[in-house]
């Protein structure tokens, strides 16, 4: 559906975009995840055609941005960082005023109603843009860019500035919308990539670092397993025990709590389920289990070591 | 370009503007009005038109201000720039909106051909010219504004811009006094707006001024579609 090909996209010197290549199929739900600067604004930029690449395409179903901008921008939605609002307007006017722009063919005024109704803004159109608040205003981005129902959205960090509730509401609405849709949206927040995405690609000053399933890609990355084991007992034998039991390479004391608990951090190879073995050893050393939690390497550090890594990479 | 057309005269009349603009309009032409016609006991509207082109010169900019350097600035222009229309239909939806305010604004004079016409018998043909004139003058100027608000970001400077070109436009007369080198003088000759449109005032309907008018608002408009293109590439 999308295909990105090459993409670079120099200001001067500095390289925003740096050969980005990756396809996007019908239907997918893509997950674009990066720190601040990283360039996944300017990606987004380049793809909906608000700036151009320095080098190379970008193909959306088939027609190209720079080739035919007209017909493939009418297939692309897009809700960018700041929501292109005109604050004087009324929401039912505005989007009306979309619906035109966008030279829309479907009856106008059903179709203005069911996405205002489809992002909850059903008793908003009388009201004036600038005075509502910034999660409404986010809304009626988001309803800028349904209308005309394009076959493929692009959002910008589309739950910045929402509430829980609205966040909530705003992944389940993202996953519904990508039964029709496909759908690229960015956030620098892991765990709403992880909840709405199929697929994420990590970009990291410009270049992609990671691209694959959500819940494959932590497990890939980190090659190794980890347990948290909390146990009643400050015997030193604790630890001799865990080192004996099979597959485990590493065990590390974390903290110590009040009342004789200790935390420890069991790194294992991952073929390998050591559960039973470390509590029966723990049973022979009558040290008991408090607790135990698999430690497996989250999105979230997955995140901080691909893009610290790639800024060693830069530095260098 | 329709769509875009639409919500220009929109937000024109949603906002202060349309109004603060008309009412100045009405009143500096109904101010000469009195002056020429009424109290000169005069059928003829020519000075009347003749002045106002001081008038539109620092009007206009209010007009123009807002249009592409506000958009520019609440990121909206990333809704017209990513949506299925041409920059041209872009630049030409706005000139419209903008030009149509005017238009609105220069209905004024028919209804002074219209008092006129209860006392004496106007001559409509001149009326007619001169009402083509202030239309041809004001779409050039509308142009060059627009043309300078795409280039800024603040709408307060593409006002006071506007505003100082359009202090040069009125004292072009004086600055050929003033210059003594020959080829400046040509030029400045070639360029000069007012007496272009002083033809019209006194009835000329002649094809150079015509043509001038319509050349200087398509190349204003084609900068302001470049300067559109190239921010995209930049």
């Amino acid at each position: 559906m999308i295909e990105v090909k090459n993409l670079t996209k120099r200001y001067g010197d500095l390289k925003a975009v740096d050969d980005i290549s990756f396809s996007v199929d019908s239907g997918e739900v893509l997950g674009f995840l990066g720190p601040n600067g990283a360039g996944k604004s300017t990606t987004m930029n380049i793809i909906t055609g608000y700036i151009s690449s320095t080098s190379g395409t970008v193909t959306v179903d088939g027609s190209e941005i720079l080739e035919e901008p007209k017909k493939t921008k009418a297939k692309i939605g897009y809700l960018p960082e700041i929501p292109p609002l005109y604050p004087d307007m009324t929401v039912r006017k505005y989007l009306e005023f979309m619906f035109d722009l966008k030279k829309v063919k479907l009856p106008k005024k059903e179709h203005v109603d069911e996405v205002m109704r489809l992002v909850g803004l059903s008793d908003m159109g009388g009201r004036i843009i600038k005075n509502l608040s910034k999660g409404y205003r986010q809304r009626v981005g988001f309803a800028q860019a349904l209308i005309g129902n394009p076959p493929v959205l692009i959002l910008d960090e589309p739950t910045v500035g929402l509430d829980p509730k609205q966040i909530i509401e705003f992944r389940k609405l993202i996953r519904s919308l990508g039964k029709k849709h496909t759908v690229i949206f960015s956030s620098h927040v892991l765990s709403e990539v992880s909840a709405t995405c199929d697929r994420v690609i990590v970009i990291s000053n410009g270049k992609i670092v990671a691209d694959g399933k959500t819940d494959e890609l932590s497990q890939s990355l980190s090659g190794k397993k980890k347990l948290l084991l909390t146990v009643a007992s400050e015997s030193s034998a604790v630890v001799d025990e865990l080192k004996k039991i099979p597959g485990v390479t590493k065990v590390e004391k974390v903290r110590s709590f009040a009342g004789g608990l200790i935390k420890y951090s069991v790194s294992y190879s991952k073929d390998e389920d050591i559960r039973k073995d470390v509590f029966s050893a723990m049973v022979r050393l009558d040290a008991p289990i408090m607790e135990m939690q698999s430690g497996d390497e989250t999105l979230e550090d997955m995140f901080l070591k691909l893009t610290q890594d790639s800024d060693r990479g830069g530095n260098a | 370009m329709g769509a875009i057309l639409k919500r220009e005269l929109g937000a024109y009349f949603s906002s202060a503007t349309a109004y603060v603009v008309m009412a100045v309009y009405f009143f500096f032409s109904g101010l000469f009005f009195n002056f020429y016609c009424i109290s000169a006991n005069s059928s003829s509207l020519s000075y009347v038109y003749g002045n106002m082109f001081y008038i539109i010169l620092f009007l206009i900019p209010i007009i123009t201000m807002k249009t592409f350097a506000e958009e520019k600035k609440q990121k909206s222009d990333q809704a017209l720039l990513t949506a299925p229309t041409s920059l041209t239909e872009i630049v030409l939806g706005k000139f419209l909106g903008a030009f149509c305010l005017y238009a609105i604004c220069c209905c004024i004079f028919l209804v002074y051909a219209v008092v006129i016409s209860f006392f004496a018998s106007p001559e409509w043909s001149v009326i007619l010219c001169t009402f083509i004139g202030i239309l041809l003058l004001g779409g050039s100027l509308i142009a060059i504004n627009v043309f300078i608000s795409v280039m800024t970001e603040s709408m307060v400077v593409a006002a006071v811009i506007g505003m100082g070109v359009g202090l040069v436009i009125s004292m072009t007369n004086y600055l050929i006094s003033l210059i003594q080198v020959d080829w400046i003088k040509n030029i400045l000759n070639k360029i000069n707006f007012l007496s272009y449109y002083e033809n019209f005032t006194y009835g000329i309907l002649s094809i150079v001024d015509v043509v001038f008018f319509l050349s200087v608002t398509a190349l204003f408009l084609f900068f302001t579609v470049r300067v559109l293109e190239k921010r995209r590439w930049s």
